[in-house]
Parts: C-alpha cells; structure tokens; sequence
C-alpha cells in the first residue's frame, strides 16, 4: 500500500514540482496571489480563479488521456464542444426543460464520439485524420445548428453550470475534480486502465490475447466526446450563449499539451489521467500569472511556448537517458 | 496501370467532374478571369501546402505554418514602416529567419526524440506570440515596390490574368516536384516517410533530412507570409489562424497518405484547387452560407480518405491472389 502511493508520488513528482515552481514565481511577482475570501457564500481568489478558468481543457484532458493512451488522439473536441454549446442554446431558446437541454447536449457529444470511434475501430483510420474531418467540418455543423449568430439565452438552470457555487466551489471546478476523479476510480479500480493500455501498447496482440479492442476504442473515443460535451455546456453557460465560431477555439492543443505535460506519452500505453489534471492546471497557472503578473499581454504565447519547450525538453527520452547515465557514473 | 497513381487520379477526376458540374451551372466560372483569380487568391495557401506535403510524406507533420505566415507579413509591414530598407532585402531577411526557425524545429525533432505533432505546436505559439510582439494592430504596406509588383500579370485572353503571386504559385508547385521525385532529397524523405529505422539502416541521413524537411516548409511558409502580405498589402498578426488545418486537408484530399511514404506534390495543387472551387461556387450561389465550405470541406476529406483506405484494401487483396 504504502510502496504503490510512494510509486504514484513519484510518478506525479514531474508535474508537482513544475505546478509549485510556477506557483511560487507568480506569488513573488504578485503577493496577493495566495489570499482568498469568502464573499456570499463561495470562495474567491486568484488560486480558485485558476481551477476554475482551466476546468474546460481539464475536462478535456480526462478524455484525450484516455484516447492518447490507446495510441490514438482526438482533434475534433473543440469542433464538439462548439457543437453540444450550440445545441444546447437551441435548445434552451426553443423552451425545452433543462434536462431535456442537457441530455441533448451530452448525447450530441456522444453521438460525436461514437463517429470517431466508428473510423478509428471499425474503418481502422489513423485517429489523426479521422479526428480532422470532425475538426474541419464541426464548426461548420455548430454554425448550422446556431444559423451563423450567437445565441443567447436566459435559463438560470443552465447558466447556473458556468457561473454558480456548490459548497463553496464554482460550479465549473466541482464538475471536473467529480468527473475526474469517478474516471480515475472507474479506469484504476477495474481492469479497464490496463487493457486501455494494452491496447495502446500493441492493438494485434491485445485483440490476439481476447481484448474486445474496438469496443474499447469506441468507448475511448466517446469518453473523449462526452468529457467535450460537458466542456461545451460549462463554456456556453458561462457566456450565456453559444458562439459556434470561438467556443473551445485552439482547446484541443491545450488538452494535447495539458497530457504531454502530464507525462502520458503520445505513442500510447501507460497513463496518468491525475497527472493529465495536473498539466491542465500547470497551462491554466501559466496563463493565469502571466495575466497577474502584469506582463504585456502580447509576451503571453512566447512565454507559453518556452515554458512548454523546457517541460518537454526535461521528458525527452535522450535528456533523460543522459541524466540516468550521468548519475549512474557519479555512483560509481 | 501503376496502383500508386490512383488516388491522384481519382483527385484529378473529381476536380474536373466538379468543376464541370459548376459550369453546367454558372457557364461563367469557365472564363479566364475565374481560373486566374483561383490561381490568385489561393496562392498563399498553395505554396504552404508544398512545404506541408514534403512534411507529411515524411510522416511528420508541421502546425505552425499559419503563425509563421502572419508572423511574415508583420515582420515586413513592420520593417518597411519604420525602417527605410528595400522590400527585396526585407523579403531575404524574413525568408532567412523562417528557414532558420523551421529548421530548429527540425533538429529538435530529431535531436531531442520529441512528437513533430508537439515541437511544431510550441512553434505555432512562439511564432504568433512574436507577431503579437512586434505590433497587435494591422499596418498597411504603402511602399511603391508593392504597387510596381502588383502591377506585372500575364494578361489571359478573355481578360483574365495570371498575377506575379498566381504564377509564383504554379513555379513553386513544378519546382516542389521536380525536388519530390527527380532528387535524392525527394528520394530520401519518402524513405522517411516509410519507416525512419529502415532508412536509417539504408543509410539515409535521417538526421540531415529531417532538418532540411522542417527548414524547406518554414521557407516556404516564409515565401507564403511574403505572398500574403502582397495579396492583402498588410502586415496582421491574428491574420491566416488555421491555414495549416487548410493545408493538411489539401495534402490529403490531394491523394497524400497522412502516414507517410506516398504521395504526390502535383496532387496537393488539385487539392488547394478544389478547396478555390467549393469556395467560388459558393460566392457565385450568393444563397448558401459560408459554413457550407467547412461542412463541404469535411465531407470531401472523408470520401478521400474512405477512398484510399479501400484502395490499399484492394493492392493488398491482389498481392494475396497473384
């Protein structure tokens, strides 16, 4: 018991150091960085601010963790989210009850995943590719579904899932450190994480040794939908409308980086969906402090950028095959 | 009949079935004029999507290329503002810089052993975040040179014209594949493309290669962000978000394996056709909206790739059989 925690301890070290470091440089540039208050019954401040700004690229980094770990990667989640957001505002606007909306939007996302799912396990299609159809054509399906305007709408239900508070927290950080933690459960407590990665590691051999491979990719694929599909709500309700053009623009990279980050390699195999959170909140600190630290706004991607080049430069196989050799020596 | 050939084939045909369909429709998209402004505003895109395929048939591919274009045209608004340095001059000083920028992406690729996929996103952010620095508002280039540059066409009969950017285009298309399959570089990066252990062991330099890859589509990205800053006279640095996207799909449907190892340079110019087609049918409709061009634009990239999934499915059949 205690060997396996020190084991997922070091396995998170990466990650944890680089999240401290980043929040200790952001504490020195602006003191106030740690304070919270308590203001009508939930918690504000700068920290909170952060989880709760980067709650859609973690959602999405759940899903794309476990699709990278199946060797494969999702491109179209930003289309999808931009899909369920603007399903749902139609909804919404055409009067339906909330649950109705919401059921909509999240079958919409699943309905997206099980497309990328049917290419990638049945039509055997490089995810790359399969995934760019839905990337290329989706906003074009958002701005059909929307009629090329933004639509507005005012159901508290609904806007209640960007911008209230339960025990404390905003809504947008419970919905992901729940989803979060019941995928982790549900991958960690059953044999699906290891024959997720078996299937990452060699799909022949899985599918040789009784693995139901394809029924695994197309659950990958529409975890990958449906996390897109909570994204898609939690970005529209925030702004009280769907905008099928800007809703999760660029959001698939930064849920690609977010599980880089994490440590999960893209070639498949062992992950870490915990690990994948911790990268999304590492993306999230960065652009938060750069906006804190009062930076000029333009200074934002290139600092973003040389943060991300060292973080990979440390995970490269040859840097670290080098420092495994280098401490081997001084050993000796 | 070579089975290689058949997805350029197949490219071909459809672009000419469609554009026959659009001219039982609207006769007046035959005329000169359409084919040059085809050949006009599709220019910058086509020359980035030349650096994109030699990407791609390498089995990488290359996100940054649209940052690198806007970065392009704001280095050279901004250039020619405020300082009083000759376009030409300018154009090599750009050209050197994004050569050099790709070619680092290349040699971390290869050096450090990390995914194209995430070295050329950080690229994508670094360029742009560059743009970003050096102005956010859009400048406009008044330089004479401009004016002199825009004013050289070759007049079509029918009162088209191929412009200096059109023609630049089609030069860059012949050059790109004389380069594919007449050179040993061309020759090398569809080695690349078929596996980077087994050329590697055939004793391809793939070290060599690979930063020569990233380098030749950062010029040609560079050439492309000159081109538009032509074509528009201005220097933006939010301008051509998701041209790379463009051109991965041009590559694609124009008949390129996104694996690598097979492929045509001349297919990704019938795919950037294609693409020009959608969009002036589209303009000469005036009742469908532009979102239709997206929705199109997948679906096309779908068949295609249904279509080369079922031809490999066929070669491997007959080599079972033979």
């Amino acid at each position: 018991m205690i060997e396996s925690a020190l084991r997922f301890g070091h396995r998170l070290l990466p990650q944890l150091v680089a999240l401290t470091i980043i929040l200790l440089l952001i504490w020195l540039v602006f003191p106030g960085f740690f304070s919270m208050e308590i203001q009508n019954g939930r918690l504000y401040g700068s920290v909170i601010d952060i989880l709760n700004r980067g709650a859609p690229v973690a959602l999405l980094a759940v899903g794309m963790t476990v699709v990278i770990a199946t060797k494969g990667i999702d491109l179209s989640v930003g289309a999808v989210m931009a899909i369920c957001g603007a399903v749902a505002a139609a909804s919404s606007v055409r009067g339906d009850p909330l649950i109705v909306t919401l059921l909509l939007a999240i079958g919409t996302g699943l309905v997206c995943g099980v497309w990328n799912g049917f290419l990638v396990s049945v039509l055997n299609i490089q995810p790359i590719i399969a995934t760019l159809v839905l990337m290329v054509a989706g906003r074009g399906i958002a701005q059909l579904v929307t009629e090329g305007a933004i639509l507005t709408f005012n159901d508290p239900g609904l806007i209640f899932i960007g911008s209230g508070a339960f025990a404390g927290l905003p809504m947008p950080v419970v919905i992901w450190l729940v989803f979060g933690i019941a995928v982790t459960l549900l991958v960690r407590r059953t044999a699906l994480g290891m024959l997720i990665e078996a299937v990452g590691i060699n799909r022949r051999a899985s599918t040789l040794s009784g693995i139901q491979t394809p029924l695994l990719l197309m659950a990958a694929y529409m975890l990958s939908g449906l996390c897109a599909a909570i994204a898609g709500l939690i970005v529209t309700a925030d702004i009280k409308g769907a905008d099928a053009n800007n809703a999760g623009l660029w959001l698939e990279l930064d849920a690609i980086l977010a599980v880089v980050v994490g440590g999960t390699s893209l070639l498949g195999g062992r992950f870490s969906i915990i690990a994948s959170l911790a990268g999304a909140m590492i993306i999230q600190a960065v652009n938060t402090g750069i906006l804190l630290s009062g930076f000029p706004p333009e200074f934002n991607l290139i600092i973003k950028a040389a943060i991300i080049v060292i973080i990979l430069v440390i995970q490269s196989p040859r840097v670290q095959a080098g420092v495994t050799f280098l401490s081997r020596k001084s050993v000796r | 009949m070579n089975q290689k050939y058949l997805p350029l084939i197949a490219t071909i045909i459809i672009f000419i079935v469609s554009y026959a369909v659009c001219a039982a429709q609207y006769p007046n998209i035959l005329s000169t004029r359409v084919v040059g402004n085809l050949l006009t505003d599709n220019a910058f895109l086509g020359i980035a999507a030349v650096g994109m395929t030699f990407v791609i048939l390498s089995g990488g591919i290359d996100l940054s290329i649209g940052s690198v274009i806007a970065f392009t045209g704001i280095f050279l608004a901004v250039m020619l503002e405020s300082t009083s340095i000759h376009p030409l001059a300018a154009f090599a000083l750009v050209l050197v810089i994004t050569t050099l920028f790709g070619a680092i992406m290349g040699a971390i690729i290869h050096y450090l052993e990390m995914p194209a996929f995430i070295v050329t996103l950080a690229g994508m952010f670094l360029a742009r975040g560059m743009a970003f620095v050096l102005s956010i508002d859009s400048i406009p280039i008044k330089h004479p040179f401009y004016a002199t540059m825009k004013s050289f066409y070759y007049k079509l009969p029918g009162g088209g014209r191929i412009t200096l950017i059109g023609g630049l285009m089609v030069l860059v298309f012949a050059i790109g594949i004389l380069l594919a399959q007449r050179t040993r570089f061309g020759t090398n990066v569809y080695a690349l493309g078929g596996g980077a252990q087994t050329s590697a062991l055939m004793g391809v330099p793939v070290g060599r290669t690979t930063v020569l890859i990233y380098g030749l589509s950062g010029f040609l990205a560079g050439l492309s962000g000159i081109v538009y800053s032509l074509y528009t006279s201005a220097g933006y640095s939010l301008a051509t978000v998701g041209v790379e996207l463009d051109a991965i799909a041009a590559v694609v449907i124009g008949g390129t394996l996104l694996t690598g190892g097979a492929g045509f340079v001349g297919g990704t110019l019938v795919g950037v056709l294609i693409q020009g087609l959608i969009q002036t049918y589209i303009t000469f409709d005036g009742s469908l909206s532009s979102w239709w061009t997206k929705i199109l634009i997948g679906a096309l990239l779908f068949a295609f790739i249904l279509m080369q999934k079922a031809i490999l499915l066929l070669s491997r059949q007959n080599k079972r059989y033979s």
